[in-house]
């Protein structure tokens, strides 16, 4: 396992990128990767948070996300539980902040929390005494996806400087996208992003980004095509047409995949819409998908996020011992 | 037998007749009698209450057109006795509660149950809004003039806009029978629905829906089209943009008759007080840019708008301490009201009397009340204050039932030491 210094990254949780400083990004890159070696022997699991108590508390329905954390949990030999929102108390009107009361009786040392609200997870984490995870808050934030999505990149391309990406489709509601736009701004990887204008923020420009409404050009020579999920709900006349519409204009097929570099990579955070965001040619081509890494990558990520933050809580108990 | 109180030794204030001069009011029957320096030129008679005000201001007592009391319907969040009491912690001695209680003030008995509350009370004068339309829905007419016999003193739809064209242009045709103002918040909703925040890269950084500043130029806009169709009495209430008050800037100079008001948050504070997701920072509408600010400070200056009320909006923890999409938004304002009032004053925009104007005489005058002035035949309302004492926003010392204020602890000028009502002491600085 990787040696990494505790003040290499000096947070009690991780609720976002933004903020973070590039070395402590690479910090936790680094540490994933020994974890990704680990995750392919047959003997997946090491003691180091043997005696640990993970909560994955879901607000919001995810199987891939917390199955991921959930792996990560027991891969490192903790105790992992799991909440989600039809058998937790929100729905008897409890508040998030009773239930982050509650749970923190419980002594959990690491919460992995997603919820619908946006800035939910920084509340929460003011009131437990644990390290929290951001798993997903709102449009905000989802730290993890960023960092895995950046080690595969890594992997495969050697870097991430120097490296041109674009981000296409739903923005607005993507806390992945600005994840990803703090992530890649922060290690010097050039970032585009495409959108009809119904699905891009406002002031989009002022995030370091080059701002495309036409896939053609916005994929003109990228190293990656990173594509969003449409949610179902916003598919039908509220922010595009029609899904016919849609795919004709900003799906990913074989054609405009063509305008990014010859060799350009295909990424997806799923679940994917096939044929709304992204075309199955394109998403099943072993030679251009990420995809498949994306997820395997995703479980290596949380391992190394556990761990780092886990050493911190040892190192905080010193300091107060 | 004569009650008397005689205010001596105190730098009088009156906006209406721009006086600032040294003197004395003497106060009989609750009602002003004399004021000036001849006062107490002949001595104070024997059996006056003398209140020396040690050269401290003496202004009218401050007229807050627009509060939230929590009385009928929430009084978990406030009540008209601990909304008296904050208020006359704040120097304000009348205040126009608006109408979405629970039951909604669509009715005369609402109108008569809030009256009689707050005779029993008895601190500060309380008055009411009548809902515009029935159940606040925005499309019904209420009963306008029954409510306005019966004390409804204007009327709105309180935080919720009149959102239908039609129902608006005849608000402001049939209540002109009645000569009674239609008070509108101005905002968009269908453009402004499901925002919490003003629209704009804080908004965009922080994953939050964003309400556009174009929503509310857009209702002022409709809205003063229809004022031209109408001739009705139209006043915007808290506008907050600089778009906002350039349509008022303009329809003014125009000669209509459209009037406006804002609150302190939207020329104190801006978007960035929002900072990680503060809900003591979430308003409706919400904070604007500082662009917006700056603008709303000029058109205070210019004269653009009329009035600052305090948009006192008690939120308890429960409704606060929660994911900012979810919280309620709100601010508690009678308290600091005049110290942040007086930074206008202090950092040069306005000059003192220009500023009690628009807490006083100028919101008393839009609603037909006869209060807000220090003269001979008015109330006896008075606010003593020391303009210059440098003092801190304690939200822990407010009397409000309510602690939902994102000023705790800014530094201020400015302590009222004394709230007259009718001649009576209803607060006093310990």
């Amino acid at each position: 396992m990787a040696e990494v210094a505790s003040h290499s990254y000096p947070h009690r949780h991780l609720l976002g990128i933004e903020g973070l400083a590039p070395s402590e990004i690479f910090t936790l890159l680094d540490l994933s990767e020994s974890y990704v070696e680990q995750s392919r022997r047959d003997d997946k699991k090491v003691a180091v948070l043997k005696g640990r108590t993970v909560i994955n508390v879901f607000f919001e329905t995810s199987t891939r996300t917390r199955t991921s954390f959930e792996l990560a949990g027991k891969r490192l030999g903790a105790d992992v539980i799991n909440i989600s929102p039809d058998i937790s108390a929100i729905k008897k009107g409890e508040t998030l902040l009773d239930t982050a009361l509650t749970l923190n009786a419980m002594r959990p040392d690491l919460l992995v929390v997603r919820h619908p609200q946006s800035g939910a997870v920084h509340l929460l984490a003011e009131k437990v005494g644990g390290a929290v995870i951001n798993a997903g808050d709102g449009w905000h934030e989802h730290p993890t996806q960023a960092l895995l999505d950046a080690l595969t990149i890594r992997r495969r391309l050697g870097g991430l400087s120097g490296l041109t990406v674009a981000i296409c489709g739903d923005i607005m509601h993507s806390r992945v996208a600005r994840s990803n736009i703090h992530l890649f701004n922060t290690v010097g990887t050039r970032v585009r992003v495409v959108a009809p204008p119904t699905l891009l923020p406002a002031e989009m420009d002022r995030f370091g980004v080059e701002v495309f409404h036409e896939m053609q050009a916005g994929l003109d020579g990228v190293d990656i095509v990173m594509m969003l999920r449409l949610q179902t709900e916003r598919m039908q006349g509220s922010f595009v047409p029609s899904v016919r519409e849609y795919f004709r204009f900003f799906g990913l097929d074989a054609r405009k995949l063509a305008a990014a570099r010859p060799d350009a990579l295909v990424m997806h955070p799923g679940p994917m819409n096939r044929g709304v965001e992204i075309d199955s040619d394109v998403a099943d081509d072993i030679h251009r998908s990420l995809i498949q890494e994306q997820v395997e990558m995703g479980v290596a990520v949380r391992m190394a996020c556990l761990d780092l933050l886990t050493r911190k809580l040892q190192s905080n108990h010193a300091e107060t011992a | 037998m004569t009650k008397r109180t005689t205010l001596v030794n105190a730098r009088l204030l009156d906006p209406a007749s721009r006086l600032d001069m040294p003197g004395g009011i003497l106060i009989e029957d609750g009602r002003i009698t004399a004021i000036g320096p001849s006062v107490t030129a002949g001595g104070v008679q024997v059996d006056a209450a003398v209140i020396d005000c040690g050269g401290a201001c003496a202004a009218p007592g401050l007229v807050d057109m627009r509060v939230q009391l929590g009385e009928p319907g929430g009084e978990h969040k406030e009540t008209i006795d601990s909304g008296s009491l904050a208020a006359a912690a704040g120097g304000v001695t009348a205040v126009v509660a608006l109408p979405n209680t629970s039951p909604i003030i669509d009715d005369v008995h609402v109108v008569e149950f809030i009256a009689r509350r707050a005779r029993e009370v008895r601190r500060v004068k309380v008055f009411a809004y009548g809902a515009l339309t029935r159940g606040l829905k925005g499309e019904q007419l209420t009963e306008i003039g029954t409510l306005k016999n019966a004390g409804a003193l204007a009327f709105t739809d309180g935080l919720r806009a009149v959102s239908s064209a039609r129902v608006m242009r005849r608000a402001l045709s049939y209540a002109q029978t009645f000569d009674a103002l239609i008070v509108q918040h101005p905002e968009e909703p269908e453009l402004a629905r499901d925002g919490v925040m003003t629209e704009g890269e804080i908004a965009t950084r922080l994953g939050l829906p964003g309400i556009p500043a174009a929503a509310e130029a857009m209702m002022i806009d409709r809205d003063l089209r229809l004022v031209a169709l109408t001739g009705g009495r139209y006043h915007a209430a808290h506008v907050t943009t600089a778009e906002g008050v350039a349509l008022i800037r303009r329809a003014k100079r125009e000669g209509w008759h459209v009037t406006c008001d804002t609150a302190p948050h939207y020329f104190a504070l801006n978007e960035t007080s929002i900072g990680e997701y503060r809900t003591f920072g979430k308003v409706s509408p919400p904070l604007r840019t500082e662009a917006d600010r700056r603008a709303v400070v000029d058109a205070l200056a210019d004269g653009t708008i009329d009035a600052v009320a305090s948009d006192h909006d008690p939120q308890d923890q429960e409704s606060k301490r929660l994911p900012f999409g979810d919280a309620e938004p709100g601010i508690v304002g009678l308290e600091s009201l005049l110290p942040l009032c007086l930074e206008l004053y202090h950092n040069g925009h306005m000059p003192l009397l220009d500023v009690l104007e628009k807490l006083t005489s100028a919101p008393a005058d839009l609603l037909g009340l006869p209060l807000g002035r220090l003269a001979p035949g008015r109330a006896g309302d008075v606010v003593v204050f020391d303009p210059d004492s440098p003092t801190r926003i304690l939200v822990d010392a407010f009397r409000s039932k309510s602690k939902n204020s994102p000023f705790d602890r800014r530094p201020v000028q400015g302590r009222v030491l004394r709230t007259i009502v009718d001649g009576r002491t209803v607060f006093e600085a310990g």
